[in-house]
């Protein structure tokens, strides 16, 4: 894997993973607060 | 204000004077990490000499957290921090009080380290003004920003943790500058540091002034 | 729409509520889109650069995400000027300093990341003490800093003015260390090493990608400090909730 592979590759998956985080926090939130 | 300050900063060092904690406590400490330094980089001088200053600033910077969490230990018990709240005294100068006796405890612990890192490092002292302008200029401001975040994490259960962790990034500039202009004036050009002696006073004046206006708000709900 | 997807409960069923909603749906789907573009011309479609070749097409990347980094931290410290002024004194601006603060500092560490996998073949090594990168690595121990202090235990309103007190003075910190980092360099190195990429001639193809990057990955900032700040606010209406449930058995013991 080239340099400019890794690159991309962490940025995007860092943020996908926060992403998906924030949503999956962002929904316990809501059923706790059903 | 002004009046209140000589107070504060009366009570502080009066307080160290008989607890000599600082004394007996920060100052050693930071000897010790001038002597870990030393066993870290190794024997050569010619190695040690020319990092002689930023050693030297490292341990201050270090020593300095911990003056300010002593500084802040001290209004802990018995509730002295109510009772600093309830005297009546100008925030602003309970501010600049407890960081001219941080100030001058932390300028002792520069007297002391720099026949520690003559002594050990071998640096060879010259430019003596600019050494002290230096010292004077950076311990003012970390002394600042120290009291500062010191009111920050007053009261906390983490603040031990918490202020090395705050303040450590914030005073790079101090650090950098600092040692700069150690670095001109022990290599006998001083009037290099002209710059280097500018931004720790600016730097200086402007925490001071945030700590002056900032430290009120921070205490009333410690 | 399904229902677990609903509005916060503090505006549910309000048409402002479902706009905001949308809104937020229709700047997801253009940051991915956005992004998936930026992903497609940065890999694919634009030419290697003459010097750099291939490593070029880390333009695309880097930079976007220093802006962001930088973008973030501007808004958590306005956010945090609001919080304290008097007059505009709020918990959404609180809670919009917090969200911003958490965004900034994932993309703080992307710009880090990727400065450091840009630097490797470029210079040789991982880490130069360029002024901008060690400025934004300053900048990033200061935003853990703050995201520590905010994590504190204790009455939320006194956690949420010191830590708006330490943005702020983290606020004016961060352009001295740039400044004296920077003057630092200058004395040590000249300048024979361009470290910016200003050499860098990009035109094109090239220039419209690095466009798109910028406003790609700020419309995720965007999204995802929509999503941080619904969550803070969720939050905050729980930990209030429990608040009043606890004064109400309170109250029905005391009879």
């Amino acid at each position: 894997m080239t340099y400019v592979d890794a690159g991309y590759v962490v940025v995007l998956t860092t943020l996908f993973v926060f992403a998906v985080s924030l949503v999956w926090r962002e929904r316990s939130a809501r059923r706790r607060a059903r | 204000m002004l009046h209140d300050a000589a107070l504060v900063c009366g009570k502080d060092l009066r307080i160290e004077l008989r607890s000599r904690v600082a004394l007996n406590q920060v100052v050693p400490f930071a000897v010790a990490v001038l002597v870990l330094f030393g066993l870290a980089l190794g024997p050569d001088r010619a190695v040690l000499a020319p990092a002689a200053a930023g050693l030297f600033w490292v341990a201050v910077l270090l020593s300095a957290v911990l003056a300010v969490q002593r500084s802040f230990a001290v209004e802990s018990a018995d509730d002295a921090r109510d009772g600093l709240r309830l005297s009546g005294l100008d925030p602003a100068g309970i501010f600049l009080g407890k960081a001219a006796a941080v100030g001058a405890e932390l300028l002792v612990l520069e007297g002391v380290l720099t026949i520690g890192v003559a002594l050990l490092y071998g640096a060879r002292l010259q430019g003596g003004l600019v050494l002290a302008g230096a010292c004077l200029a950076a311990t003012a401001g970390l002394a600042g920003v120290g009291i500062l975040y010191g009111a920050m994490s007053t009261g906390l259960r983490v603040k031990e943790t918490l202020l090395p962790l705050l303040l450590v990034p914030l005073v790079t500039p101090v650090l950098l500058g600092a040692t700069k202009a150690w670095d001109e004036a022990l290599a006998g050009t001083p009037s290099r540091a002209g710059g280097w002696l500018l931004l720790l006073a600016v730097f200086a004046v402007l925490y001071l002034a945030i700590g002056t206006v900032a430290f009120g708000p921070l205490l009333e709900d410690a | 729409m399904t229902t677990v997807l609903a509005p916060a409960p503090v505006r549910s069923g309000t048409r402002s509520g479902r706009w905001r909603v949308v809104a937020v749906r229709v700047v997801g789907a253009a940051a991915l889109a956005g992004v998936v573009l930026t992903v497609w011309l940065g890999l694919w479609v634009t030419p290697q650069a003459v010097g750099f070749g291939n490593l070029v097409r880390l333009l695309y990347i880097h930079p976007p995400m220093a802006w962001v980094a930088f973008l973030a931290y501007g808004v958590a410290s306005l956010a945090s000027l609001l919080y304290l002024w008097p007059r505009t004194r709020h918990r959404r601006y609180d809670r919009l300093a917090g969200a911003s603060a958490e965004v900034g500092v994932v993309f703080t560490g992307l710009t880090l990341v990727s400065g450091s996998i840009w630097g490797r073949p470029t210079w040789g090594t991982y880490w130069v003490w360029d002024p901008l990168l060690t400025s934004t690595a300053i900048l990033f121990v200061l935003y853990l800093g703050y995201l520590a202090l905010r994590r504190v235990p204790g009455d939320p309103e006194v956690v949420a003015r010191r830590a708006a007190v330490a943005a702020l003075v983290a606020f004016v910190d961060v352009p001295i260390v740039y400044f004296s980092v920077s003057w630092w360099r200058s004395l040590h190195q000249p300048p024979t090493i361009d470290f910016t990429g200003r050499h860098l001639y990009v035109h094109g193809s090239m220039a419209w990608t690095l466009l798109l990057g910028f406003v790609s990955f700020t419309l995720c900032y965007v999204w995802l400090m929509a999503h941080r700040y619904r969550l803070a606010a969720l939050r905050d209406a729980e930990a209030d909730a429990g608040l009043s449930a606890a004064i109400e058995e309170r109250r029905a013991e005391a009879g």
